[in-house]
């Protein structure tokens, strides 16, 4: 057996498994006939362990035979041969994509373990479980994806699946409303990542990251576009890289998810999810070299993120946002590292930090717990004086970051007053002379509206 | 044109009709349910059969050997092609779901014996290529809304008043098309008034009021079974496209892409689940109409991907509304509702049809929604991104109305609100169709691909035989779609079944 039969084998391995963990869990549901908890939780083991040891092999076959790229053709999903349209179905494997992909295996089997105990017979442990298959194939297709429509796959699988777990408590309205408010954001994001793919299949005739960005190996591509295109397409790109891992300005929804279940806050919000932004900027990091207007860009809103979010941290009351903000502390920086072109220390820096934030938050619940752990161990209570920035900043300043950091920066506030209540009222008011107008066409009758109207 | 082995495509139009006096005579609706049932379960065979048959014999169309239809309708009264092949059998599946999900409870209220006679009619159109018979069936279509509408006393001056127009400019443009026949180009009042009854029937904006009216007074399932089909995007293909000149197609693509922003803003406000869904239907509806008029190869053939997926859907998505419905009442989305617990398989389901309608990834309309955005986009480089803005507001709508049904609080209810099974069955089968079309997406692509060439090849032939009496013979026409070459029937129809 060859070097390359056997990369084929892996690699079809570490993609397959979350999809038949996803055909596994979700068929059944589909059908009225959810798997017993026991069923779920064994596949779930069982596919993370495939999807683990096949990572990990891979990447010692690679090491082994000198390999820094590995690209897996599965074919064309779609293909007009005379219009040069093709959805290419390929991934790679290359020294970004393995050792993120071995961190998604890592992390979702220490979540898929932690959650058997955590939502153990709970009434919605089966819908939790279909979602985290969602999310898992989302994550592991976004990160080995070969071509830009196949990124956009899974980085919708990776929203939608999100998005219904921020939502998971859906007896009240509160989770619910902030599940809205992420899949809203992530559907503009999308949007801006959808425009951008377009752009690329028109200047290089394709979505291939490697007609793109080169043959290289990440990170020494080359990127084969104008600087004014890779300006546009990269902005774009910024955009959806924004709203998938919470920068400014749609940082408001990050301490919002933190409504769902725990498991799901640790790994989506803490670890894996918030990364995937910055992810999306390290795979088209080569396009960086072409414009230093989108570098100046990348670096600014990483940096703006990372000092509003540092700021905002402090005045959390709640352990899950000071930890949500404290997470996109380091997302702002991975982000200001990618645009400075420090491609090694922002992919090193988003393991360390996802690896860490997925410990602090699955210990979150019992931080109280852990605190008078460590006050009856040295026998008083824990103190701490002031901060360097509370001895050096005067009062006045003080209150004012206060009063700021606590309303969040009025991000989420301006995006309701400038975005969502101006569009709410134009289309209110269209729908009111819409009303007007049929009434006044079917002779003053009033619509039968919710109440009267026929059901059947 | 080649022969079919039988005349499938009579059967699926004359078993309806044949059925509506036997459901007229009988008084106890349970027979009628049964009746309905047989005749379309028979029609849907019968559909599928004409489906499969076309494609085996490999040609652009094919009819039947013997055609007694032609003598009355011509030599175009009765086909099937490229574009029709799978739209019979959706249509006639369309309606047996429909019926098929129809509880007992309400079967006393149902109208079957109107339900078969717009199946009859509206396979018939599906069936017809010839212009005057397009017309016909497109007006005799418009008739069992209005009889159902009368039967509820509600007031139909809405629906009557748009219908009537509609009708009077289709038949007013194409009389003075066929006036001009010998003319060196069609009039602009000719053109305009066929671009204006498909903007009508197709509910673009500004005359689109009657779509929201009829699903707010008709019942579900007749408003769901008069719009989803889009007969009106049929109207467009037959009657619009060949004799429409570059100009007329850009002006519905851009009238039907500010519809699509236009009615993905109003599904996000709407407070009724009815007038949420005739907006979201308008929404993705018009997105098939950009496609349709953008003409290019891969616009259209986008835009064929995306109308049989909305169908689908859509439908599924009408029925799990009407499932609903039918158990709590007309909806509001003002407030949170909290199914969930009572019907989680409704819940998946509203929230798998919806996520196809908007061409959501592993569904059947997510390659076709690629497909339509890249083709307006090549025409239409900056307002084609609208499309982009359009789906993703249908997306937040659609999410918005899964979260105030089936989430929120807790809902309280002294009987059993689960899917009884006739209704898991019509929305399963959609969703197996949805699913399996999104995860094997090329026969269904390639098949709507050949169908776009072929239209555009028919557009091209009827565009030179007009220009020919005073253009040049060898000029060649400037729009991409124009410069299509006419391709020579293909296996790749074979190679589908």
């Amino acid at each position: 057996m060859t070097a390359q039969s056997i990369t084929q084998v892996l690699g079809t391995c570490i993609v397959a498994a979350p999809a038949a963990l996803l055909a596994a869990l979700g068929i059944p549901s589909l059908f009225g006939e959810p798997l017993r908890e026991r069923a779920a939780v064994r596949w779930i083991h069982g596919v993370m362990a495939v999807g683990l040891l096949s990572a990990v092999a891979m990447l010692a076959v690679m090491l082994n035979a000198g390999q820094t790229l590995v690209e897996i053709r599965i074919g064309d999903w779609v293909g007009i041969e005379t219009e040069h349209f093709h959805f290419h179905v390929a991934f790679i494997f290359d020294r970004l994509s393995v050792p993120f992909v071995i961190l998604i295996y890592v992390l979702c089997g220490t979540i898929g373990k932690f959650t058997s105990r955590y939502l153990h017979r709970d009434r919605g442990f089966n819908r939790f479980c279909v979602f985290f298959a969602f999310f898992t194939l989302g994550m592991v297709v976004s990160s080995l994806a070969g071509t830009i429509e196949v990124l956009f796959l899974g980085w919708e699988l990776v929203g939608l699946s999100s998005a219904l777990l921020v939502a998971f408590f859906h007896l009240r309205s509160n989770p619910v409303r902030n599940g809205l408010r992420v899949w809203g954001v992530y559907r503009i994001a999308d949007a801006a990542f959808l425009i951008a793919a377009l752009m690329m299949h028109h200047m290089t005739g394709g979505g291939d990251f490697t007609g793109l960005m080169g043959t290289d190996a990440w990170p020494s591509g080359h990127a084969t576009i104008a600087s004014e295109q890779a300006l546009i397409v990269g902005l774009l790109l910024l955009l959806a890289a924004s709203g998938k891992s919470a920068l400014v300005p749609f940082s408001g929804w990050l301490p919002r998810a933190m409504e769902g279940p725990t498991p799901s806050s640790a790994v989506f919000y803490g670890a894996l999810s918030v990364h995937l932004g910055a992810f999306l900027l390290m795979r088209v990091s080569p396009m960086l070299d072409l414009s230093m207007g989108l570098r100046i860009a990348v670096i600014g809103l990483g940096l703006l993120t990372a000092v509003y979010s540092a700021i905002t941290e402090r005045v959390q009351t709640d352990v899950k946002s000071a930890l949500a903000f404290a997470s996109l502390t380091q997302v702002g920086l991975i982000v200001a590292e990618i645009g400075l072109g420090l491609d090694y220390v922002a992919l090193i820096h988003m393991i360390g930090h996802a690896c860490l934030r997925t410990l602090q938050l699955l210990r979150a619940p019992t931080l109280l717990r852990d605190y008078h752990m460590l006050e009856n161990a040295i026998g008083a209570r824990l103190t701490h004086g002031p901060s360097f920035w509370e001895r050096i900043v005067p009062d006045r300043f003080r209150a004012w970051f206060y009063a700021v950091a606590s309303n969040r920066g009025h991000l989420d506030s301006a995006i309701d007053d400038y975005v969502t209540a101006p569009f709410r009222a134009v289309f209110r008011w269209c729908d009111a002379m819409e009303h007007r107008w049929t009434r006044f066409l079917s002779g003053g009758e009033p619509s039968s509206g919710t109440a009267e109207g026929p059901v059947d | 044109m080649n022969e079919l082995s039988f005349p499938w495509l009579e059967c699926a139009v004359l078993i309806p009709l044949v059925a509506v006096p036997a459901v007229l005579r009988v008084r106890d609706p349970e027979t009628a349910l049964r009746r309905t049932l047989v005749a379309s379960s028979l029609a849907f065979l019968c559909a599928v059969a004409a489906s499969v048959d076309f494609g085996w014999s490999g040609g652009f169309d094919a009819r039947a050997p013997w055609d007694p239809w032609s003598v009355l309708a011509g030599r175009d009264g009765m086909v099937i092609d490229g574009l029709s092949a799978p739209l019979l059998p959706l249509a006639a599946l369309l309606y047996l779901l429909v019926v098929v999900a129809t509880l007992r409870t309400k079967i006393r209220r149902f109208p079957f014996a109107w339900t078969l006679f717009s199946e009859s009619a509206l396979l018939a159109l599906l069936g017809c290529r010839d212009p005057w018979g397009v017309i016909g069936l497109l007006a005799i279509q418009t008739i069992p809304p209005f009889f159902e509408l009368r039967r509820r006393g509600r007031s139909t001056r809405v629906y009557t008043a748009h219908m009537l127009l509609f009708l009077g400019l289709l038949v007013g443009g194409w009389v003075m098309l066929d006036l001009e026949q010998s003319a060196t180009e069609h009039s602009i009042w000719a053109i305009g008034m066929l671009i204006g009854a498909v903007v009508i029937r197709n509910g673009s904006i500004p005359v689109h009021c009657w779509m929201t009216d009829l699903f707010e007074n008709a019942s579900f399932a007749t408003a769901l079974l008069f719009v989803t089909p889009m007969a009106g995007a049929y109207a467009a293909v037959r009657l619009v496209l060949p004799v429409a000149p570059d100009w007329a197609l850009r002006s519905i693509a851009v009238v039907s892409l500010g519809t699509s922003v236009y009615a993905a803003g109003m599904a996000l406000v709407q407070r009724d689940a009815r007038r949420f869904f005739a907006y979201l239907f308008l929404g993705n509806a018009s997105l098939v109409l950009v496609g349709l008029e953008v003409a290019t190869p891969i616009s259209l053939a986008g835009g064929l991907c995306v109308w049989l997926s909305v169908c689908m859907s859509l439908t599924g998505f009408g029925l799990t509304l009407r499932a609903i419905e039918s158990r709590t009442g007309r909806i509001s989305l003002d407030r949170y509702h909290g199914l969930y617990d009572h019907m989680p398989r409704l819940a998946t389901f509203f929230l798998l049809t919806g996520l196809a309608s908007i061409g959501f990834p592993g569904t059947v309309g997510f390659v076709g929604a690629e497909l339509l955005i890249e083709g307006v986009v090549g025409v239409y480089p900056i307002v084609g991104t609208l499309v982009v803005l359009a789906g993703a507001l249908n997306g937040i709508a659609v999410l918005k109305a899964y979260f105030r049904l089936f989430t929120g609080t807790e809902h309280l209810a002294s009987i059993s609100l689960r899917a009884r099974w006739p209704e898991r069955v019509a929305v399963l089968a959609l969703s197996v169709l949805i699913l399996c079309g999104g995860l094997w997406p090329e026969p269904g692509v390639a098949w709507r691909y050949d169908a776009a060439q072929e239209i555009i090849a028919r557009r091209r032939i009827r565009l030179a035989g007009s220009e020919r009496h005073v253009v040049e013979a060898h000029r060649v026409p400037e729009h991409p779609a124009s410069s299509i070459p006419v391709v020579p029937p293909t296996d790749r129809l074979r190679r589908v079944f």
